[in-house]
């Protein structure tokens, strides 16, 4: 095998893996998505097909003999009106192809914003770096407020309603539907639905400053049983900690600044600028898809969040090393 | 003065301009609160004024844009506007004005920030650390243009309710004021 193809086979290898996991726009995972996925292959096929045809001719008249070229001070008016046909058939079919084309993406775009009845609504908030998500219910008592993981139940198509407070931001889970900018002052809709239960990641795909790269979002297919196990969870105060350790983190979390930016439903911790921390235990991940969630990572993240997102809006603050391990163990256990 | 000299003092002006919004996302995690002995009236017996003691930590606060702007976001995010509304003043006194009642200098700030105030002002110690008071008090100095234009912030989340920081004109300290009535 020469040095090149050593190299580009397993570059390929790669671009192809990129195809398929948990955040791909390629793999779709419903409707909104498929349409798009659609799209491009019918893209790549034909513009590929036309390349190649392209190149080919170009290749032809290129090693075409000498010889066989025709002489140019040569006049042959049949040959010429053969050439002009060629010409004008190949000018036509690119306009035939750029209309189709055009009609295809016109009609796909129609598809992904047709609006049906949903089954659930979300208000999505774009802050730096985080996302503040809230199911909004007509009966407010079933309204509820948590970040960075929304849950759906597959199927059901699901509006999501974008929104910024501070700079812009844009949703994107790839394998759900195409990318929606989050613009303070503006509301943006969109409706997509989960074709099958899975985790499906997402990303901020508008820059919105330093830690950018680290505003992840986690959409959480499941079936509607699941979804309304988890959310009739969710919608719960904060259960009152059983063991000792947990109780005086609880005390110790309520009596340190944590209380002026995050909210835990059913104790005096009411900020509205943060996370909500009610159930925080309960999400797979923490500072928007940046570490796993786990008691070492909570203990990690609280005692120097700029260490893991330098520049974050969450302050370091000092705290006893026994108060640190009871906060962690305190919000861990917020299933 | 030679045009070398010149264009050399033109690159050091410039790289003067770099400290304006030198970023430390991270404060001492070790340190305690700085002490600043301020006066809170300008009067003091005997012909000399009120004997000081400040740390000299403000000026960082001051002129660094950083600071400024993320004292922009925590006046807003630890709730300053439910009583000082955007500087204009609700049940807490003007903060856009020259008059302050407890000092306009900067430590006056943050000890007005840390220790609360008699008439009304909460005392914030232990809600907001100590690094983020200093951030919020450089802020509200720049209300009454009291920081360098340059590091002032320009830009608002929201609608300006007011000409931006960087464009209010600069209305020097003065001893005075009193809280609204209630
Ligand atoms: C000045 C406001 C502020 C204070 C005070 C504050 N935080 Fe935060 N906190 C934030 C912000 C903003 C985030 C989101 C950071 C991000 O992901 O970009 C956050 C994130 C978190 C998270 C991760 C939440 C999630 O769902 O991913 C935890 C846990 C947390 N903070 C705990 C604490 C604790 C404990 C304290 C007190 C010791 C505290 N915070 C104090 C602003 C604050
Ligand atoms: C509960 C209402 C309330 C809140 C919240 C509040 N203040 Fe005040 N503030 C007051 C009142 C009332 C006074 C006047 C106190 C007095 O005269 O004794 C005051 C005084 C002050 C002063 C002194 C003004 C002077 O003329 O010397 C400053 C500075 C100040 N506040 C800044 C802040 C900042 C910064 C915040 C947010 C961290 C804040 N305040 C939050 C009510 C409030
Ligand atoms: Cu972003």
């Amino acid at each position: 095998m020469s040095r090149f193809s050593l190299f580009l086979l397993p570059a390929i290898g790669f671009a192809l893996a990129g195809c398929r996991g948990w955040q791909s726009a390629l793999d779709a995972q419903g409707p909104q998505a498929s349409e798009l996925a659609w799209l491009f292959w019918i893209f790549t096929w034909v513009l590929g097909a036309i390349w190649l045809a392209v190149m080919i001719a170009l290749a032809a008249a290129l090693l075409r003999s000498p010889a066989s070229r025709p002489d140019p001070l040569l006049v042959n008016p049949a040959q010429d009106r053969r050439y002009a046909a060629v010409v004008a058939s190949l000018a036509v079919a690119t306009g035939v192809v750029v209309l189709v084309l055009t009609g295809l993406s016109v009609v796909s775009q129609r598809n992904l914003f047709r609006v049906e009845e949903e089954a659930v609504t979300i208000r999505v908030t774009g802050r730096q770096w985080w996302w503040e998500i809230r199911y909004e219910e007509a009966d407010a008592s079933r309204s509820f407020t948590t970040a960075n993981e929304i849950h759906l139940p597959v199927g059901k198509p699901v509006k999501i309603i974008l929104n910024s407070a501070d700079v812009i931001h844009s949703f994107w889970v790839p394998s759900l539907m195409g990318k929606q900018d989050l613009i303070k002052g503006q509301e943006n809709d969109i409706r997509l639905v989960a074709d099958r239960p899975g985790i499906y990641r997402g990303q901020c795909a508008e820059f919105c400053g330093l830690q950018h790269a680290h505003m992840g979002i986690l959409a959480v297919a499941e079936s509607q049983q699941d979804f309304e196990r988890w959310r009739d969870a969710q919608i719960r105060p904060a259960e009152p900690p059983g063991d000792p350790e947990r109780q005086k983190g609880q005390a110790a979390f309520l009596t340190q600044p944590c209380i002026m930016c995050h909210s835990v439903r059913g104790t005096p911790a009411g900020g509205k600028v943060a996370p909500d921390l009610t159930h925080v235990g309960s999400r797979k991940y923490l500072a928007a898809g940046t570490l796993p969630m786990s008691r070492g990572n909570l203990a990690a993240w609280i005692v120097d969040p700029h260490g893991i997102k330098p520049g974050v809006n969450m302050p370091t603050i000092k705290l006893q090393p026994d108060d640190l391990n009871a906060i962690a163990s305190y919000l861990e256990g917020l299933k | 003065m030679s045009a070398l000299a010149r264009l050399l003092l033109l690159v050091l002006l410039a790289f003067a301009g770099c400290q304006r919004e030198e970023r430390s996302f991270r404060a001492d995690p070790v340190a305690t609160e700085s002490i600043e002995k301020v006066a809170l009236v300008p009067l003091s017996p005997g012909p000399s004024g009120p004997v000081t003691d400040t740390s000299g930590k403000g000026k960082e606060y001051e002129n660094n844009a950083y600071h400024l702007a993320q004292g922009k976001t925590l006046y807003k995010w630890m709730n300053c506007n439910g009583c000082h509304a955007n500087g204009g003043g609700g049940s807490g006194p003007a903060l856009i004005d020259d008059l302050w009642i407890y000092g306009g200098s900067i430590e006056n700030i943050v000890q007005t920030i840390r220790e609360g105030r008699p008439n009304g002002m909460p005392s914030f110690r232990g809600k907001i650390p100590d690094d983020q008071i200093w951030q919020i008090a450089g802020f509200v100095r720049s209300m009454s243009g009291n920081v360098p234009k340059d590091a002032a912030p320009g830009r608002d989340d929201a609608l300006h309710p007011r000409p931006a920081e960087n464009r209010t004109p600069e209305f020097p300290p003065v001893s005075g004021g009193a809280p609204p009535p209630r």
